[in-house]
């Protein structure tokens, strides 16, 4: 049987995370195609049904990646981005499904980073194994 | 409800897309996915048969959703927008999906699984593409005054440039004096033009201008408002001279006791408590320094004011807040050198004959401490004084630079600003012997070969290939230094009597702080980052913000001359269109849902949100103006009243939700 593949939803902010992730691409830093990213203005649109939906309709991981602390270019939207995600690692522990979803920050200049990370998480949900969620879960 | 009808169209972007995966096989794919009419690909879809293409069908198929997967967005989308409104139909039903820097750039080991995620994100695209919706933008109105941050080089240019095109230009400078680094050299390479010659007439032509407000002295400390529309709050320091009473004679400096090291002088020579920043200084009005005025900090002295013949002096001054109102912001706040002394092996600070590059310009320039001679430096009763002219001078090229515990990249100056140290000296010491201890030579500029071949034959200049690993220092101030030779293979111990540092250069102090006050982005050395490497190397992430000279990275003064000129024209193509466009991507309430619960409200960055009553029913009000689209509300709000266009629920879950599906059709 061949390796498990998973699949994992990246959400990127448009001003720091999508140009770091574009900046990956145009300096050919390979990393696995297991990534799709999904453009948001700003992390602190990606709401949790967002990130539930994601894992209830296939999605082994989601990522979440936003501009550093001090750098949001909506001033403070990436504060909320933050709140919002140790609520649901909360909620995740509770659901058993803890190291699902991971939060990073993503400077416009970090393309090394990104595919850093994105090699890392591909490795922790391959770990993990494919998810499987029970109805009442969801 | 309109039928939904989309277009696809796959670009092959020559091989960077078409290399690794395979159109044609990927739209006979699609051609199967809901409501797409027609899925083609070709060879570059950004170029004009390309774009014409997409015109064409949208009218022959009657399309109303068009997806293009090629580049980034952030290249392409005004390009795509654009031939959308050419074909009569609105800019946001484009959908673009980017398969070269997220798929074939990244994933080129892996062709077939690039092959499935480039059809996986077609695929959400098409799921996305049904829920767009058509948006209108509104013209907003630009201001024709630009701010101009930083009067050096870089700085002057851009405030030149843009006055001459008919702007009112605020040029705010946080020294006293306008000119920057390039006011401290002495020649400049390779042409060994005199600095001073070149700059000063520029820096005169600067407070004549009509349309140049020189705001010196001063800081920004806030931004508002939008591109084009910017608030600019900027705090103008407590000068203690009333600059409209001073004529700018100079007798208070002459007559003022207290002596402070020179910061223009690296420290090398003295000015007064109340100074110019240097002789040559624009504008001609000097400043109290309130940290060393023997009045300000004693309470005795007032002698500047005794001999004042205007009454300019004003000992009760404090700091002011000016608001300037401005369409766009060029950012030319230039950089400084590292702090030697965090590379302790050379002893910088610690051994008084180890100096950096600038601090040799300032002994060299006939303004300078010691009126242009080169000599060693002695300290006598704690003050630093001249000594007696070197016999040897070592100088060390990529100080700090290039280095992985200090700074990584190569600063592009210290090659020839070490050259040009070295004619420095041959020049003025014909008998004196001078050591380069070099790294590589990179010698890329117009010139720049030829000015290194010139003094490399120099009979007294010495090649040697390698960095110093320490430096000691001896009874009589002189120094050893011991370097590993790799053109000879030797290890050389060197006797110098005075040791010159190419340093390293870094942003200039605060601007990590100033940055976040723009919200522009930086670079992994701290400079400002451009919108695009190559083709936006002016533009920023934020409309109407440009940098311009050594803030953008490394630049000797040809090129950031050059680049200045291009930060204006940048700027002045923005304010002369007049108009920017509204953000489409604003939050919007349905009423029927809204509980008022008030929870966008507490997370609204900008205070855009606010609960009304309306016929006894709370509900939230967006303002539009206010609001920058960045989605938080709509994140927060439990009920889903609150909803930011093009990014609603609906079309960002519809999204999501085929991308974790992956390619089931
Ligand atoms: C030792 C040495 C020798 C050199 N010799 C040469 C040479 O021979 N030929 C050559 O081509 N290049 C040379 N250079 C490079 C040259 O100095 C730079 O190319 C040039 O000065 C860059 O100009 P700039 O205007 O971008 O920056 P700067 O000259 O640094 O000017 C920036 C200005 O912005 C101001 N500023 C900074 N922060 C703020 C703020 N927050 N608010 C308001 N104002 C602010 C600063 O006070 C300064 O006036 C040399 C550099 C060094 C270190």
């Amino acid at each position: 049987m061949s390796e498990f593949q998973p699949k994992i939803v990246v959400f990127a902010c448009n001003w720091c995370s999508y140009a770091g992730i574009d900046l990956a691409g145009s300096s050919r830093l390979e990393y696995p195609p297991n990534l799709s990213v999904v453009r948001v203005m700003c992390s602190s649109r990606v709401s949790i049904e967002m990130i539930l939906k994601a894992l209830e309709r296939g999605a082994d991981g989601v990522l979440v990646t936003g501009c550093h602390p001090g750098d949001c270019h909506y001033i403070t939207g990436n504060y909320n981005t933050l709140r919002r995600y140790h609520l649901l690692r909360k909620m995740l522990e509770d659901l058993g499904l803890n190291g699902r979803v991971r939060l990073e920050w993503i400077s416009a200049s970090e393309g090394e980073r990104f595919a850093q990370v994105a090699k890392e998480f591909v490795e922790e949900i391959k770990k993990l194994g494919p998810l499987i969620i029970r109805e009442e879960v969801v | 409800m309109e039928e939904v009808r989309i277009g696809i169209y796959i670009c092959h972007c020559g091989k960077n897309i078409a290399g690794v995966i395979n159109p044609k096989r990927i739209v006979e794919h699609l051609s199967r996915l809901p409501n797409v009419v027609v899925a083609k690909e070709y060879l570059y879809m950004c170029s004009s048969p390309g774009q014409s293409l997409i015109e064409e069908d949208i009218k022959e198929y009657n399309l109303n959703r068009i997806i293009v997967a090629a580049c980034s967005p952030r290249m392409h989308e005004p390009t795509f927008q654009s031939a959308l409104i050419r074909a009569g139909l609105n800019p946001y039903l484009l959908e673009m999906v980017n398969i070269r820097e997220h798929a074939t750039w990244v994933h080129e080991r892996d062709p077939a699984e690039t092959e499935q995620k480039v059809i996986g994100l077609i695929r959400a695209a098409v799921h996305r593409a049904i829920n767009l919706y058509p948006l209108e933008v509104e013209r907003l109105p630009v201001v024709k005054s630009v701010l101009v941050v930083g009067g050096g080089i870089a700085g002057i240019r851009a405030s030149l440039d843009l006055a001459k095109a008919g702007y009112k230009v605020y040029l705010v400078e946080k020294n006293q004096s306008i000119g920057g680094k390039m006011a401290q050299l002495d020649k400049t390479f390779p042409t060994l033009d005199c600095s001073q010659c070149i700059l000063t007439p520029m820096m005169v032509d600067v407070s004549n201008n009509p349309n140049i407000i020189l705001q010196t002295y001063s800081v920004v400390e806030e931004i508002n408002g939008r591109p084009g529309e910017f608030e600019v709050k900027v705090r103008q320091k407590a000068r203690y001279v009333d600059w409209d009473a001073c004529t700018g004679c100079g007798t208070c400096v002459e007559k003022c006791p207290a002596r402070v090291p020179s910061e223009f002088d690296e420290g090398l020579g003295t000015r007064k408590a109340i100074y110019f920043d240097f002789p040559q200084a624009i504008p001609r009005r000097p400043v109290i320094d309130p940290d060393h005025c023997l009045y300000l900090i004693k309470g005795v002295c007032r002698v500047c004011e005794k001999f004042c013949p205007t009454g300019a002096i004003k000992f009760e001054d404090e700091d002011q807040f000016l608001t300037l109102k401005v369409g766009a912001i060029v950012v030319a706040t230039g950089y400084q050198l590292y702090d030697m002394r965090k590379m302790y092996e050379y002893g910088y600070g610690k051994y008084r004959n180890v100096i950096t590059g600038m601090q040799l310009e300032r002994l060299s320039s006939a303004n300078g401490p010691t009126s242009g001679r080169i000599t060693t430096i002695e300290i006598e009763r704690g003050k630093i004084k001249p000594g007696k002219e070197p016999e040897t001078v070592a100088i060390i090229l990529c100080a700090g630079s290039r280095d992985e515990n200090h700074i990584k990249y190569c600063c592009r100056i210290g090659c020839m600003a070490g050259l040009k140290h070295a004619y420095y000296i041959a020049h003025a010491l014909p008998n004196s012997k001078i050591i380069i201890c070099y790294t590589d030579i990179r010698a890329f500029g117009k010139g720049f070969e030829e000015f290194y071949q010139r003094i490399r034959s120099l009979p007294n200049v010495f090649m040697v290939r390698g960095r110093p690993m320490e430096i000691f220092e001896n009874k009589d101030g002189s120094l050893i230094l011991d370097v590993f030779d790799s053109n000879t293979n030797r290890r050389l111990t060197i006797n110098a009597d005075l040791v010159v540092l190419e340093t390293a250069l870094v942003p200039p102090q605060g601007f990590e702080e100033f940055r976040k006050i723009l919200k522009i982005s930086c670079d992994p050395g701290g400079f400002g980052l451009e919108l695009h490497p190559k083709l936006k190397p002016v533009e920023t992430t934020v409309d109407g913000i440009y940098l311009a000279g050594f803030i953008q990275g490394p630049k000797d003064i040809p090129d950031t001359v050059a680049h200045a000129g291009a930060a204006a024209a940048a700027a002045s193509a923005f304010l002369a269109k007049g108009y920017i466009e509204s953000i489409p991507y604003l939050a919007h309430v349905d009423e029927d849902i809204c509980s008022g619960c008030g929870v966008c409200v507490s997370v609204c960055p900008y205070d855009a949100i606010t609960i009304e009553v309306t016929d006894g029913r709370r509900l939230a009000k967006v303002n539009s103006v206010k609001c920058k689209g960045c989605g938080a509300c709509a994140a927060a709000c439990p009920s889903g009243a609150m909803q930011q266009h093009y990014f609603t629920d609906k079309q960002i879950l519809s999204e999501v939700s085929a991308l974790a599906e992956g390619v089931v059709a």
